[in-house]
């Protein structure tokens, strides 16, 4: 049913969900010295002195690991003067633009989709099958029919983004619709709710925590699509941009551009924990 | 005055071999309490679901007003043993949804939710969070949910069962406040003897699966309460202990026979 990672991720969402307060105060007992944001710093400072030290006293060759400054000095130069045709500001719009035109796409027609499958044998039984069939297939594998289809344009890479968000959403959606308490529905049929209030008031908002955690399981795999397939098909954006790099062994900026790809995932998943938080404060607590 | 009434009503579930209900016939009645007692897993919440109408009978038939029950509606409200709140609505929200589904002006709906609340002691509570209640007070949220929305019986499923001695206890003089103040039928679920003996205007005894009706008692100690008299004093007196151990030596009895 779900691949491996989606069951993992859920699973551990459903248990830090089940946990009471004050289990969770006991379970983090053990990190007395000091709080988890003070030891992920901690750890996170480490590497970066690490990797300064490295590169400082000459252990490896700056071919294979640039020094930290280096780096930093063509964040400066990529940034202004560019780097292939285009400043770094124009690799990540590039990037940007076409994640969230296929987030946007994937949204709007995954979670229709998921209520259907959620709600309709009907259209479970004729959508669940589609989706099951192509969503284990790695999207690189794919990705040369398209290119086939569609030519290497904006296209290809969006509609190849849009499909490795797609499926994660609507499973996601389906499977939290089938799971609204049924308690929950009686009650509004005992309140005189129509079919379409029934859906839009009490089944929706019931599964909108778990839909929001199916888009931030879609948006991770969907950004790591797109990088990928930058690195195969583009003239710009941060796949590329790694990828040309690489080819003329200009490893400063090769680490450049990695270090702004998980930046921007970071900040991709922060803003949906965000959205998590300010929207659905009640998941988790009953 | 409304009426909702069971004739003959039996239900078995498709995957099971025994019936769950058989031919069992009651009336609930405006300003009447009816509760229904009986061992766990005999039936009784699957008997209120066919009252409420999410469950089809196999047999009989439910009439509200003469006319057959077949789907739930807003003419019989229901309050669940798990509260069953919204919890992206606040306490307020939650009690005003019923109208909000019938599409009342909010500042309507709010007005009456307001004096809900008022009734069932939770003045003040209005824009607090479903999930910062005690379980009592989610209970409360969930009858006055059921009140809002005018029903003309209320349905209420083992609605104390969580709660602990003392809480339970205030509930169920709220609860005999709201029933004289309301004059609806009430039909009433518990498998508490105490609880079924204090409430009750009828007491309906139910046998362990298939259910069946086993006794009828016309009581009156919670109309006492209503009309005064305090809950202690109606709980210690000699005549309520005799029917409670009345009522407990045929519940065991009931249990007896059927074992
Ligand atoms: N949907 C169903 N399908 C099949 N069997 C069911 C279904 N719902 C309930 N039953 C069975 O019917 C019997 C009565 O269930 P019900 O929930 O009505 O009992 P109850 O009297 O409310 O029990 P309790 O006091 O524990 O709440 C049980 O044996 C139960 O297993
Ligand atoms: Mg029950």
């Amino acid at each position: 049913m779900f691949e491996p990672i989606l069951i993992a991720q859920l699973q551990e969402a459903e248990q830090v969900r089940s946990m009471r307060p004050a289990q969770v105060a006991a379970a983090s007992k053990s990190a007395v010295l000091l709080s988890p944001v003070q030891w992920s710093v901690l750890s996170l400072t480490s590497l970066l002195t690490l990797w300064w030290l490295v590169s400082w006293q000459g252990w490896v060759a700056p071919l294979f690991l640039p020094s930290p400054q280096a780096v930093l000095a063509k964040l400066w130069l990529v940034s202004n003067q560019g780097f292939m045709d285009a400043t770094l500001g124009q690799h990540l719009a590039a990037s940007l633009s076409r994640i969230g035109l296929a987030l946007l796409a994937a949204v709007l027609l995954a979670i229709p989709v998921g209520l259907a499958i959620g709600l309709s044998p009907i259209a479970r039984g004729l959508l669940d099958p589609l989706i099951e069939l192509y969503r284990p297939i790695p999207p690189l594998a794919y990705l040369p029919l398209i290119v086939i289809w569609f030519g290497i344009g904006e296209f290809s890479k969006v509609l190849l983004i849009y499909l490795a968000i797609f499926a994660p959403i609507a499973i996601a959606t389906a499977t939290a619709v089938r799971a609204v308490e049924p308690s929950r529905i009686q009650a509004a049929q005992s309140l005189g709710a129509t079919r379409v209030q029934l859906i839009s008031q009490v089944i929706f908002p019931s599964a909108l925590p778990d839909i929001l955690t199916g888009i931030r399981i879609g948006l991770g795999a969907g950004w790591s699509t797109l990088v990928a397939a930058e690195l195969v098909a583009a003239t710009r954006g941060l796949g590329f941009m790694v990828q040309s790099a690489a080819q003329f062994l200009v490893s400063d900026v090769v680490v450049l551009g990695i270090a702004v790809i998980a930046l921007v995932a970071f900040a991709l998943e922060l803003g949906l924990r965000y959205l998590q938080a300010r929207y659905v404060p009640w998941h988790g607590r009953g | 005055m409304s009426s909702l009434r069971l004739q003959q009503v039996s239900l078995r579930y498709e995957s099971a071999s025994v019936p769950v209900l058989d031919a069992i016939s009651l009336e609930v009645n405006a300003g009447e309490l009816v509760v229904a007692l009986g061992p766990s897993g005999c039936g009784k919440t699957s008997l209120l679901k066919l009252m409420a109408g999410f469950v089809a009978p196999s047999g009989g038939e439910i009439l509200l007003d003469g006319t057959p029950v077949r789907a739930p509606g807003a003419e019989r409200g229901v309050v669940f043993q798990d509260d069953a709140l919204l919890p992206w609505l606040d306490v307020l929200g939650n009690v005003a949804f019923g109208l909000k589904l019938r599409g009342v002006a909010r500042a309507e709906r709010e007005a009456r939710a307001r004096e809900l609340l008022q009734l069932v002691d939770l003045g003040g509570y209005e824009t607090q969070r479903i999930w910062a209640l005690s379980g009592g007070q989610r209970q409360r949220v969930g009858l006055a949910r059921a009140l809002t929305a005018d029903p003309r019986v209320l349905l209420l499923d083992e609605p104390f069962g969580a709660l602990d001695a003392l809480n339970r206890e205030q509930m169920q003089a709220l609860l005999l406040r709201v029933w004289q103040a309301s004059r609806k039928g009430v039909f009433l679920i518990t498998h508490d003897i105490e609880e079924a003996v204090f409430l009750a205007s009828e007491l309906v005894l139910l046998s362990s699966r298939p259910a069946r009706v086993v006794e009828r008692l016309k009581l009156d100690f919670g109309r006492r309460y209503a009309a005064g008299e305090a809950v202690r004093s109606i709980k210690s007196d000699p005549e309520f202990i005799r029917i409670r151990e009345q009522v407990l030596s045929r519940v065991l009895g009931a249990l007896a026979v059927a074992a």
